[in-house]
């Protein structure tokens, strides 16, 4: 009880740090689809360029099956090479 | 015989009919060299993400089919010959990219739908 009247100075940080996971192997998504566009763009900033695994959590695996789907999507004009304000 | 699926991209300018009939020519053109169609799709006139030959538009058309390794060698010599075509891609499918193609054609939600809420 005691515990719970002691007042700290500085706000204790109370949300944990969430790790980040491979969400394809969280899932279990096999294949990634290039013509998928409205997927493939959460892995895109907004000037359409492929976010970094430290940023979206993908293992390496998963991480070059997306860059090569988003580029086989560019090649089709689904997704842009270079834009702003993609989303 | 490998699972491989192809995406065109054709000239805007095409009627229906001729789009149909462009279509009819490369599913034949499989069809004749021992392939089989396993499935099609025709997307119609979409808006491109950036200009293709001062084209704006596109007619999408998918086919996924079975064929031999060295077939596709014929069809892309088709393909860049054809002057409505604007753009095409092959992809060869592994076992997993079969499964979520036939999921998806029967309308089972795939894996990567799953995540959007996630």
């Amino acid at each position: 009880m005691a515990k719970n009247e002691i007042k700290y100075l500085t706000a204790i940080k109370s949300d944990k740090h969430v790790k980040k996971f491979c969400r394809f192997k969280k899932y279990g998504i096999r294949y990634i689809d290039y013509k998928d566009v409205e997927f493939l763009k959460k892995f895109l900033n907004e000037q359409g360029k492929i976010l970094p695994r430290r940023l979206s959590g993908n293992s390496l695996k998963y991480q070059r099956k997306v860059s090569d789907a988003i580029k086989k999507a560019r090649q089709m004009a689904l997704l842009p090479y270079v834009t702003d304000l993609l989303k | 015989m490998n699972n491989y699926e192809l995406m065109v991209i054709f000239t805007p300018v095409l009627s229906d009919d001729d789009f149909k009939a462009a279509q009819k020519k490369f599913a034949g053109f499989v069809k004749e060299n021992g392939g089989s169609i396993v499935a099609e799709n025709a997307w119609g006139l979409k808006s491109l993400a950036y200009p293709i030959q001062k084209k704006t538009t596109g007619l999408y058309w998918v086919l996924e089919y079975t064929a031999s390794a060295d077939f596709n060698e014929k069809l892309k010599i088709q393909l860049l010959r054809d002057e409505s075509v604007l753009r095409h891609l092959c992809t060869k499918l592994d076992k997993y990219a079969v499964e979520y193609n036939a999921k998806k054609r029967s309308g089972v939600k795939s894996g990567t739908e799953k995540t959007v809420e996630a």
